[in-house]
């Protein structure tokens, strides 16, 4: 009946997990995935260098990889942040879609602004709007307890129609009153553009270099401050937080306004660096805010370690865009993060527990 | 159908022991419960009587000792075995489901082989069982709709429907108003007068007197005696119960207690419990400069819903509390921080510490916010490590490192970071709950002393305790708590175990022959 080995809780957790875990993880999850591949006949080394090669290997590759790579760095940010204290804020897309809708708004109000003034206000407004709709959860939940998986996750529908509504069923501000037959936003002045840094060979978008920074505040904001401080307590032990005098309900409508902005911060990088529109249905296809889930969870909630996530799945994406055709299902680089997702999380109970050979104990001892 | 009983069950514990990592619960226990009696088992918190129904019911399998019904040796492995065998439990606790209907509740877990749930027959049933105890309760209400002393109703009738012959129950009253108590009490008579046996887990002496035909009293994981209620008396129970072979040292004091000079001040202090129940009722006590001022009580009595009124994470629901003579705000914890007070939880590793924190950020609990571990809201790390290491030193904390997590460390070491960053935060008043529980000798003496270096050094301290030897060793004076009253207030001087006990036990002295 009883299974010779089994889980024991970890006293300490070595530092190697750290690294070790999503590793094995990642290894897990190509190896289920050459499993699908075989299975639909195809060589999965072959795919697995293709996408190695069309995602990474080459400059241009890279500078692509790092375009995709921009949201998800936002969207991990913005759900590590909340997760941290453990709230499960899954409504980092429509956090996003609200960040769309602010900076959008900023840069077409301030279009004859010169280009920093522009930025700093689509920044701005962006981070406002995801902030305000992430609030509205904090608010719930701090006054009502109210479960956040599912206010946030509502509010994401609601923040979709409300993009909907904008761009197809309103004579907006957004709205471009010029298009004909399939609405479309108005596009921003160039000068809204945000801009492209060159290393060398390799373009960074400058949202890419807003997210990098934004994951340094995080790391010193949760690692060196009061407020981190107070946000570790609350996650690990609620009563000793209010034996300290921690306020909890203030905390957790701060955390969530927190990665709420950092995901509308998203939002204000896909249309100042990409989209230069409010764009209601390319936003919606693109997912950026569940990925966001995924990078936070293999980057074990880390920021710094979140980019670095955020540019391998970005990579994977761009792979799957270039070589989408007849003999590469498109469905193929969704499979594998949802792969990578399962064996992380299974492998995160490696990092609490450790598999043990059954030796013969006290029964009930285990308590 | 009307249930009846087919046979009469003694069951019989011989020699049970149970350990636990570090503590042995039973040593040893010899229990017998004949059929048509209500036999009390007596003790204090930690006597071992919990485990002991817990080995009898199959949630615990003792690692040694023998369990007979009618000279039959048997072998439980669930709770479930154990009922099929007529042993049924009333816990402290009621495993309820909230939203469904009594009938419900009392038939699930039922083997059936219909996958349609038919109540009428079972409706039926027990309301002829509810008929037959006097036992008021509609099969058809829904748990949330019922009070808890009818939901304790719904878990006799439950034991009852499966068949329990003995019946335990774990401190049954403790949920209940003295009205509900008594009805329960008829109720329990009416059982054994049928030839079933009821097992009554208590540590209150009158109920004890009040409805037991036999007493075991429990101390320390023994048996201690078994007498009949007719021969006893609740000052010899009371005496049974505490012990009196333990001796105690008064430990020696620098600086004498000042009573008149108060820092710590309640009056007229009401507060409710987490479930909204009044826990506290009109509490009026001081403390002095260096005064150690002991409540003893049963826990459960409302010290702990006391200690956080004083310590702010409580609202008062009347009545102030005032240190150094300044009334402090109502349920702030920042605020009765900052006028002195210095609050020791009785759960150390998950209220007074963050047991996965470090020791270092577990020292900074609640200094964190002020210069110089921070400044302009950055934490200085290298100050927060050096406080740290000099912590170690100063209190000969044993732990690998400043960055461990304080649930590595042993119960001794724990208590000591606790009160180390409370001695650091030089508090007029110190509030401590059970401050040597589970600790071993040695870690015990060491707390002892630094409580005691706080009071020589003016520190009002207010000790919450359960452990009168603590209490005798320790205390200025003696308040005794029950039922959220303090129901004495004794120099202790003047204070005997036997007297204290009674209280306890919710005896008052004048009424005993005084």
């Amino acid at each position: 009946m009883q299974s010779p080995l089994r889980l024991e809780r970890r006293l300490t957790q070595p530092k190697w997990l750290n690294w070790g875990v999503p590793l094995l993880s990642l290894l897990g999850a190509l190896i289920l995935g050459a499993v699908v591949l075989m299975a639909t006949g195809k060589n999965p080394i072959s795919v697995y260098m293709r996408i190695l090669e069309r995602g990474f290997a080459s400059t241009d590759a890279f500078s692509r990889t790092l375009i995709s790579a921009t949201p998800y760095a936002f969207t991990g940010l913005a759900a590590s942040v909340a997760f941290r204290m453990g709230l499960i804020n899954i409504g980092g897309e429509g956090q996003l879609y609200l960040g769309t809708i602010g900076a959008a708004f900023a840069g077409i109000a301030f279009a004859d602004q010169p280009t920093p003034i522009i930025i700093a206000a689509m920044i701005i407004c962006g981070m406002l709007f995801g902030g305000f709709w992430a609030s509205i959860v904090g608010v719930l939940k701090a006054k009502f307890s109210t479960n956040e998986i599912i206010t946030s996750l509502m509010l994401n529908y609601i923040a979709a129609i409300l993009l909907d509504y904008l761009i197809f069923n309103s004579k907006s501000y957004w709205r471009d009153p010029k298009s004909f037959g399939f609405p479309t936003g108005k596009r921003l002045v160039e000068g809204a553009y945000w801009y492209d840094m060159s290393f060398g060979p390799i373009t960074v978008p400058f949202g890419f270099l807003v997210a990098i920074i934004a994951a340094g505040i995080v790391w010193f904001l949760y690692n060196r401050t009061r407020f981190g401080y107070e946000v570790s307590v609350i996650a690990s032990s609620p009563s000793a937080a209010r034996y300290a005098g921690i306020r909890t309900r203030w905390k957790i409508i701060t955390v969530m306004s927190l990665s709420g902005a950092l995901a509308g911060l998203g939002g204000a990088s896909d249309v100042g660096d990409f989209r230069h529109v409010l764009d209601s249905k390319g936003v919606q296809i693109a997912g950026y805010g569940y990925t966001g889930i995924v990078v936070a969870a293999l980057a074990r909630l880390n920021p710094i370690s979140a980019i670095f996530v955020a540019v391998f799945l970005g990579g994977l994406s761009n792979a799957g865009y270039a070589l989408q055709g007849p003999d590469f299902p498109s469905g193929l680089v969704g499979t594998l993060q949802g792969l990578i997702l399962f064996t992380a999380v299974a492998g995160e109970i490696l990092t609490r527990y450790r598999i043990k050979r059954q030796t013969h104990v006290a029964e009930g001892a285990s308590s | 159908m009307v249930d009846y009983i087919d046979s009469k069950l003694t069951v019989t514990m011989k020699g049970i022991v149970k350990r636990f990592p570090g503590v042995v619960a039973n040593d040893g226990v010899d229990f017998e419960a004949r059929a048509g009696e209500v036999h009390a088992l007596l003790g204090e918190n930690g006597a071992g009587k919990s485990t002991l129904s817990n080995v009898l019911t199959g949630l615990y399998r003792p690692d040694e000792g023998t369990i007979s019904l009618n000279d039959e040796v048997v072998h439980f492995d669930s709770p479930r075995e154990a009922l099929e065998r007529g042993i049924g439990m009333v816990h402290q606790h009621f495993r309820l489901v909230n939203s469904f209907t009594v009938a419900e509740n009392i038939i699930l877990g039922e083997q059936s082989k219909n996958i349609m749930m038919d109540t009428s027959a079972a409706i039926e049933r027990i309301s002829a069982l509810a008929t037959q105890y006097s036992i008021a309760v509609d099969p058809n209400a829904r748990i949330w709709q019922l009070s808890v002393g009818e939901q304790q109703r719904v878990e006799i009738l439950k034991a009852l429907y499966h068949g329990a012959k003995i019946l335990i129950l774990d401190e049954p009253t403790a949920v209940l108003t003295p009205q509900e108590a008594d009805a329960l009490f008829v109720v329990l008579r009416s059982m054994v007068a049928e030839g079933r046996t009821v097992i009554f887990i208590s540590h209150k002496l009158d109920e004890v007197m009040a409805v037991a035909d036999r007493i075991t009293v429990l101390r320390a994981g023994k048996t201690v005696s078994t007498i009949e209620c007719a021969t006893t008396t609740t000052r010899d129970l009371a005496r049974l119960m505490v012990g009196r072979d333990v001796v105690f040292d008064r430990v020696v004091r620098t600086n004498q207690a000042e009573p008149d000079n108060i820092v710590l001040q309640l009056s007229n202090i009401d507060a409710n419990d987490d479930r909204g129940r009044q826990a506290l009722t009109s509490i009026f006590l001081t403390v002095g400069k260096s005064e150690i001022v002991a409540i003893a009580g049963v826990a459960g009595n409302g010290q702990r819903e006391l200690a956080e009124v004083i310590g702010g994470m409580r609202n008062a629901t009347r009545g102030t509390v005032a240190v150094n003579n300044e009334v402090i705000p109502n349920g702030r914890v920042r605020k009765s921080m900052s006028a002195g007070v210095s609050h020791v939880p009785e759960d150390r590793l998950h209220t007074g510490l963050v047991a996965d924190h470090s020791v270092e950020d577990n020292l900074i609990l609640k200094s964190y916010r002020r210069a110089p571990i921070s400044k302009f809201s950055i934490l200085r790390r290298n100050v927060i490590r050096d406080q740290a290491t000099d912590v170690i030193e100063k209190y000969d904390v044993k732990t690998p490192g400043t960055t461990t997590p304080v649930r590595l460390l042993s119960g001794g070491n724990v208590q000591k970071i606790l009160l180390a960053r409370e001695f650091n935060s030089s508090p007029s008043v110190m509030v401590i709950s059970s401050p040597t529980r589970g600790l071993d000798v040695g870690a015990i003496e060491n707390v002892r002393k630094r409580l005691v270096e706080a009071a020589d050094s003016g520190v009002g301290v207010l000790l919450i305790s359960e452990d009168l030897e603590e209490i005798f060793a320790l205390a200025d004076r003696i308040l005794v708590m029950y039922e959220g009253t303090i129901v004495g207030n004794i120099a202790a001087h003047d204070a005997t175990r036997e007297s204290i006990g009674l209280l306890m036990g919710g005896i008052a002295i004048h009424q005993e022959n005084n």
